[in-house]
């Protein structure tokens, strides 16, 4: 990083050192003015055409529009003065000839930035009578409803879809009163950041669908929260009214997801009113019935007391909180069985080391690598917001980007090197590890999807000694990076949820190796290879294909439903609240291991959160700290895997259907409706 | 001296027959008292009685669920309800007033943008359980059409002061 050079301006009389470079909208909100504003917007390139941002230098002439002028040294911004007033509440006046002004139905009501400075900066009474233009409304998927005619063309969306989501779908066509945003075609937007549309639309132009028309923003309540449907660690806002939650919003957090958020993460949730398990289930004589938590724990604890602690086994889910998987662990713990896995996808993870299952750089340390190879992943579905990353780097400094494993559409440009896993051990042969040799902060981004095959050991090894081969594991920088896809993971990883000495592995436990196995939200595997007569303890929240293969199911809570703690792909401790409660008889996870324990003659040393939280802290210290990274180290171990054998076989995508790639989207309407919209259109056939 | 005043006033009865000629002078008076119910008392056009959800002339209803009157009730008592109706308009599908929480202040008329919510001049809607007195859209609405004529009449004369 360069030096930056400051100067001095001066703003409203206050004399303040900004960045050179900087706009004079920037130097007065770092001097504390505000100044309205539409079209710019921090994350975005300067528009500068909605012209509401006007203020006064001195000895300019005119009024200027402070997001796109430069400050320079000695500068004398007037923020507020009787022509800037005026000027603003001209701007503002123009604007609002072709507005709609139906606030009363519009969805942005009470949160609109055009209702809002209409209120601070415009006038008090409109001079115009002449016919308002209407536009027609324009499609852009099942996520997004448009209602174009009160649409400002402030240019914002179409700045975000070209430069952050990286689909330039959306553009203006017409000029002054015909201008008009569209997708030039009639098709939904196929971009998975799609959401944010609706965010960063100052106006009520681009609302959510789902959302349309439910409630006002005043009623909800809100609270801060975790996504874990992708690994990210993504920070959200859940607003709910009464039980419902009704919409879902990022929070920014700069290192991690800024202010952006991923469609699934934001939509899914209308998943937790459909095919929901809100009460605990017995099976006798190979039928489900209705059950009460007693009788429940009642046949867990008949059919587990008999059983040695070798014969039962425990899988955690990808969306699991610490809690519950430290609860499980410990239960199975007491039990005497050595027999756990979090692995459900069959991923060869090695739990020895932090190193071999973080994404080690932290996301951002994408902004200061300089060459990344992206190894049987595609980080557009597994993570958007990441990849937005990735391409904002790609775009403002030509990072080179290779691909090993499947083609696909990562929205910026990158080199192919192969298909399989071969390709690894060839990279530094070719022309591109010339340019991972000489890239000072090397990045190897390995998906999980590389790890769940037969030969993923050996993938995850040969990835290792490519980064150590590059010298991308060192003291001041580590770029081996794992790139997970489900929020519990990590945790998992963190807490040893691993096989024991003597324990048996997923694969093992499946095909016969336990009598009784205790899914907690585990289901990414096919319900069919559990062998018959294993006796399934499944718990989770949706009635999804594991449940029907359950002997018991265990009623728990959704990630908005519990207070929990989640880790990142980059190993970011993070702590989500409850938004809601559970339905019905469902309970929050750690305290059904907790009562259960109590039945199986073990009961667990915890009794509340912040035991059961000081519990993980002694399970293993990273839980302490909350929202810090560990500071990047060199590692001299190695995992497990031999680099040599390596399969010939081609990388598959590892997420092949985005909107229903877990539990939650697959219950939820919205994103069954956005999977539709989005499936590839088989050929027509002849009419 | 002043219990000797006070002595003759009493013996002569003098309170007594200034307070019989008051009352004769009331006997020819005209009545202040009505005959409730035969007889009414006139109403302002301002009167806050019963509230009333009203239509348009084309039997659409005014409401958008725009939460105005909701969000502007002081005592808390309108609980609305909204989603997409099936031509994609905005419309409530539950608006509820509960008129025993209800402290009459008029605000959710003034807040109302499409003049939808307003307090009619009907005020003999006692009930005998409270259970009546927990208005749904239905009823509203019911008011509405029942009251239409005179709530019109009533907007129209206080206009010109609004």
């Amino acid at each position: 990083m360069s030096e930056v050079k400051l100067i001095k301006v001066t703003v409203d009389g206050k004399e303040i050192e900004v960045p050179l470079g900087a706009t004079a909208l920037q130097a007065a909100e770092l001097a504390g003015a505000e100044i309205p504003r539409f079209c710019y917007h921090e994350r975005l390139s300067i528009a500068g055409n909605c012209r509401m941002c006007l203020v006064e230098v001195e000895k300019a002439p005119k009024p200027v529009a402070s997001c796109a002028f430069p400050v320079m040294d000695g500068m004398k911004i007037i923020t507020d003065s009787p022509t800037v007033r005026n000027a603003r509440r001209g701007v503002m006046e123009f604007l609002l000839i072709n507005h709609p002004l139906d606030c009363p139905i519009c969805d942005q009501g009470g949160e609109c930035d055009l209702q809002d400075q209409a209120m601070a900066y415009g006038g008090d009474s409109s001079r115009y009578h002449e016919n308002k233009r209407s536009v027609t409304d324009k499609y852009l998927g099942p996520l997004i409803k448009t209602i174009m005619t009160r649409c400002i063309q402030c240019t914002r969306c179409v700045r975000f879809a070209t430069e952050v989501a990286g689909v330039p779908e959306l553009g203006a066509v017409g000029r002054g009163e015909a201008m008009e945003i569209t997708t030039y075609v009639e098709k939904a937007l196929s971009s998975e950041l799609s959401g944010n549309l609706i965010d960063i639309c100052p106006v009520g132009a681009l609302t959510s669908r789902p959302y349309a028309f439910m409630t006002r923003p005043w009623e909800l309540a809100k609270t801060d929260s975790i996504d874990v449907l992708d690994a990210m660690g993504t920070n959200i806002r859940v607003d709910a009214r009464g039980p419902d939650v009704l919409r879902i919003l990022p929070r920014v957090h700069e290192e991690v997801n800024e202010e952006w958020m991923a469609d699934r993460g934001r939509f899914s949730f209308d998943a937790l009113k459909k095919r929901r398990l809100d009460r605990p289930w017995i099976r006798e004589s190979g039928k489900l019935r209705a059950a009460s938590w007693p009788e429940a724990f009642g046949a867990i604890a008949a059919k587990l007391k008999g059983l040695p602690g070798e014969r039962i086994g425990a899988v955690a889910g990808g969306l699991a909180d610490a809690e519950s998987i430290v609860a499980l662990k410990d239960l199975m713990g007491s039990l005497g069985s050595p027999n756990l896995d979090c692995r459900e996808d069959g991923a060869a993870l090695d739990g020895s080391n932090r190193a071999f299952y973080l994404f080690n750089s932290g996301i951002t340390g994408i902004d200061v690598a300089d060459a990344v190879i992206i190894i049987g992943s595609n980080p557009r579905l597994e993570a958007p917001v990441l990849n937005s990353r990735i391409r904002r780097k790609v775009m403002n400094n030509r990072m080179p980007v290779a691909v090993i494993g499947p083609r696909a559409d990562l929205t910026y440009p990158v080199q192919y090197l192969g298909e399989g896993p071969a390709a690894i051990t060839e990279v530094l042969g070719g022309a591109f590890g010339e340019v991972l040799r000489n890239a000072k902060r090397p990045m190897i981004i390995l998906g999980r999807g590389a790890l769940a095959r037969p030969d993923g050991a050996a993938v995850l090894a040969a990835a290792w000694s490519l980064a150590g081969s590059l010298n991308a594991v060192r003291e001041d920088w580590n770029g081996f990076n794992l790139l997970h896809t489900q929020g519990g993971q990590v945790a998992a990883l963190d807490l040893g949820f691993l096989p024991g000495q003597g324990g048996k592995d997923l694969g093992a436990m499946l095909g016969g190796g336990v009598d009784a196995l205790w899914l907690l939200g585990a289901d990414a595997f096919d319900p069919a290879l559990i062998a018959p007569g294993t006796f399934v303890i499944y718990q989770g929240h949706h009635g999804d294909r594991m449940a029907s293969r359950a002997d018991i199911i265990l009623p728990g809570a959704t990630y908005l439903e519990k207070d929990g703690t989640y880790v990142s792909t980059e190993g970011r401790v993070q702590r989500g609240r409850r938004g809601v409660f559970p339905p019905g008889e469902a309970r929050e996870d750690w305290r059904i291991i907790r009562a259960a324990s109590e039945l199986l003659g073990h009961p667990l040393p915890y009794d509340d959160l912040f035991a059961v939280r000081s519990r993980l802290v002694g399970a293993n210290p990273v839980f302490e700290r909350i929202d810090e990274l560990a500071p990047p180290a060199a590692v001299s171990a190695t995992p497990a895997g031999d680099a040599g054998a390596v399969g010939s076989e081609p990388f598959v995508p590892f997420i092949t259907n985005y909107y229903q790639a877990d539990v939650m989207g697959r219950a939820s309407d919205v994103m069954a409706e956005c999977a539709r919209t989005h499936a590839p259109t088989p050929a027509m056939a002849a009419e | 001296m002043a219990t000797l005043d006070r002595i003759a006033r009493s013996l002569l009865l003098t309170e007594i027959i200034s307070g019989m000629g008051l009352t004769l002078r009331a006997f020819f008076k005209p009545k202040a008292t009505i005959n409730y119910p035969s007889e009414r008392s006139p109403l302002s056009p301002r009167f806050r009685g019963e509230h009333a959800l009203r239509r348009y002339p084309n039997g659409e209803e005014r409401c958008i669920a725009c939460k105005l009157c909701e969000a502007v009730c002081p005592a808390v008592c309108i609980t609305i309800e909204a989603e997409p109706r099936e031509d994609a308009s905005r419309r409530t599908t539950r608006y509820d007033l509960d008129m025993t929480k209800c402290i009459y202040c008029g605000l959710c008329e003034e807040a109302c943008p499409v003049d939808a919510i307003v307090l009619g001049p009907n005020l003999e809607f006692a009930t005998e359980t409270r259970e009546e007195l927990l208005y749904n859209k239905e009823k509203l609405l019911d008011n509405g059409d029942r009251w239409e004529p005179v709530l019109a009449a009533r907007l129209k004369a206080d206009a010109p002061f609004r």
